[in-house]
């Protein structure tokens, strides 16, 4: 009975992982489909073509270069304002946290489609044009949270005695930050930081409502959608996988060493 | 370089920055939301201030099927992704061995493609002339889906079961970290005291990890269900005319006819209603004290 059992959960988490994996196996198989006509639906041989020249289209290549422009910029704000917020969280006790904590989590709690709304009558009320500009400013205010979260979570198994011991051997307070307590934090602000970076590039609800005319990778893949999505679309989203498990594994060989 | 006076500032000058970010982009933004909502008037002849609460009626009476739907669709989204994540959630944290972080790693890995590019995939996978749909309908499964309604007329896209499963597929992770997390937290020996109080899994498992990972099961339904009933995507791509959600009204409201004042109210509604989910289940489930 409970071999029975136990087989019966392992074959059915396996068949959840490849419920994960299902679309992304789609991803990367069309992205070699030699597709004619409009539809990227059917399966029509395979080709390297489009791995050949994946910047074919040049408002694609435009969109994403944007999307790195606004993920990149976004990113910096975010993770600084983030980790100074996480930090004074963590570190301090002072009249007024539990606000300051609930300003945080409310936009992770807040549907996507309000924020957006919402941000898009702040600049009609002050009649600020949408552009560039507010596209970074929507992508620093929801990606704060995540960088204060994922830092603050960093920094609760932090060991505070270690700043009193470099004050003690002579450290003023700015030494202190920058050669104990940043080394030893880093960690968590680049995952605070590569997480903003994720979610940035990812960004369609919010960044549709504040874009104006401008258009990031998201919004190129929503407007080839409606008509033909080029496969060139699959080749980036493969493109951006391959990143992403580069850098994982990276981080897991790291953490290795460390360890 | 001395701090000494400016020491007991030193917390409000961190959180500053951030916190003013937030301020003017987050919160006053739900000042004009809601300012919006009370307007009345069209694009062309200007928005004025007006105390019209008619908005809010008014989108009641037109939108209330895209409301039920929303919270219909999201409900069901929820239980299927703890009915597929929770098990996957507890054979990683119990069965995972050494191989954990490799296995939560395979979990997320999916969710680093674009949102719309996993979306799109789900449209090739179910579409009409696909490999998967002509398959099925030559081996007759389709007339047996048919049936039981969850497809129509031999297709899967444009229909409720299309929207349902790619919503499901996209908010799952947020279903399984959480309850991954508080079902790695739980102690052993509890569970070895458990097996010899009660003696069968089964028992063991409903009496004591299910109710210790109850927090993780409380968040992740709420991270699953609040994305999901304010998501337009699945179903502008996935979905037909009878398939609108709230959040495609909202989005069309908004950006298309801009209906302003309709939109805000129903942004303002689609928040009131979601509370109001949240507050029940979390009575339901007994855990406010999470919340």
């Amino acid at each position: 009975m409970r071999f029975v059992a136990r087989h019966l959960l392992t074959a059915y988490a396996t068949l959840a992982l490849l419920y994960l994996f299902l679309p992304i196996f789609v991803v990367v198989l069309f992205s070699f489909n030699d597709v004619e006509g409009r539809f990227n639906f059917v399966w029509q041989g395979f080709t390297l073509r489009h791995w050949a020249h994946p910047f074919k289209d040049p408002a694609l290549r435009d969109s994403m270069l944007l999307s790195l422009r606004v993920a990149a910029i976004s990113t910096v704000i975010a993770t600084v304002l983030g980790t100074l917020v996480a930090f004074a969280m963590t570190r301090y006790r002072f009249i007024g946290a539990p606000a300051a904590n609930l300003l945080i989590l409310l936009p992770l709690t807040t549907p996507e489609i309000v924020m957006g709304a919402s941000l898009l009558t702040l600049f009609l009320t002050l009649n600020i044009a949408t552009g560039f500009t507010t596209i970074v400013i929507a992508h620093v205010m929801f990606n704060i949270s995540y960088v204060v979260v994922t830092v603050r979570a960093r920094l609760r198994s932090f060991d505070w005695t270690l700043e009193e011991a470099a004050m003690d051997l002579g450290a003023n307070e700015f030494q202190t930050f920058r050669k104990v307590t940043l080394p030893l934090i880093f960690p968590g602000i680049l995952a605070g930081a590569l997480l903003a970076f994720a979610l940035s590039l990812d960004d369609f609800v919010i960044t549709l409502f504040n874009s104006g005319q401008e258009v990031t990778f998201p919004l190129y893949v929503w407007g080839a959608a409606r008509t033909a999505a080029p496969p060139q679309i699959n080749v980036i989203g493969s493109m951006i996988l391959l990143v992403a498990i580069g850098g994982i594994i990276l981080s897991f060989l790291l953490q290795r060493r460390r360890v | 370089m001395t701090i000494g006076r400016l020491r007991p500032l030193l917390p409000y000058i961190l959180l500053a920055p951030g916190v003013a970010w937030l301020a003017v982009f987050f919160v006053v933004p739900m000042y004009t939301l809601a300012r919006q909502s009370l307007n009345d008037g069209t694009l062309e002849t200007g928005f004025r201030f007006a105390w019209e609460w008619a908005n809010y009626s008014d989108v009641v009476d037109r939108y209330q099927e895209q409301f039920i739907r929303s919270f219909r669709y999201a409900a069901t989204a929820t239980v299927l992704a703890f009915i597929i994540g929770y098990p996957l959630a507890y054979a990683i944290a119990f069965r995972g061995g050494r191989m954990k972080s490799y296995l939560l790693f395979l979990v997320v890995l999916p969710f680093f493609t674009t949102y719309l590019i996993r979306t799109l995939a789900w449209q090739t996978i179910l579409s009409d002339q696909g490999d998967v749909l002509t398959t099925l309908r030559d081996i007759g499964v389709m007339d047996i889906t048919d049936s039981l309604g969850i497809s129509q007329n031999g297709r899967v896209l444009a229909t409720p079961t299309a929207v349902v499963m790619a919503i499901t597929y996209n908010f799952l992770p947020f279903m399984v970290l959480p309850c991954y997390v508080s079902l790695e937290r739980i102690d052993r020996r509890l569970i070895e005291a458990a097996h010899d109080l009660y003696g069968g899994p089964v028992r063991a498992f409903l009496r004591v990890v299910f109710p210790l990972s109850l927090p993780g099961v409380f968040a992740g339904s709420l991270l699953t269900f609040i994305p999901a009933v304010g998501d337009f995507i699945n179903a502008e791509i996935l979905g037909g005319p009878k398939t609108q959600m709230i959040g495609n009204v909202i989005q069309s409201r908004f950006l298309e006819v801009n209906d302003y004042p309709g939109a805000a109210a129903l942004s303002f509604i689609l928040m009131a209603a979601i509370l109001v989910a949240v507050l029940v289940y979390a009575r339901l489930l007994g855990t406010e004290e999470l919340a």
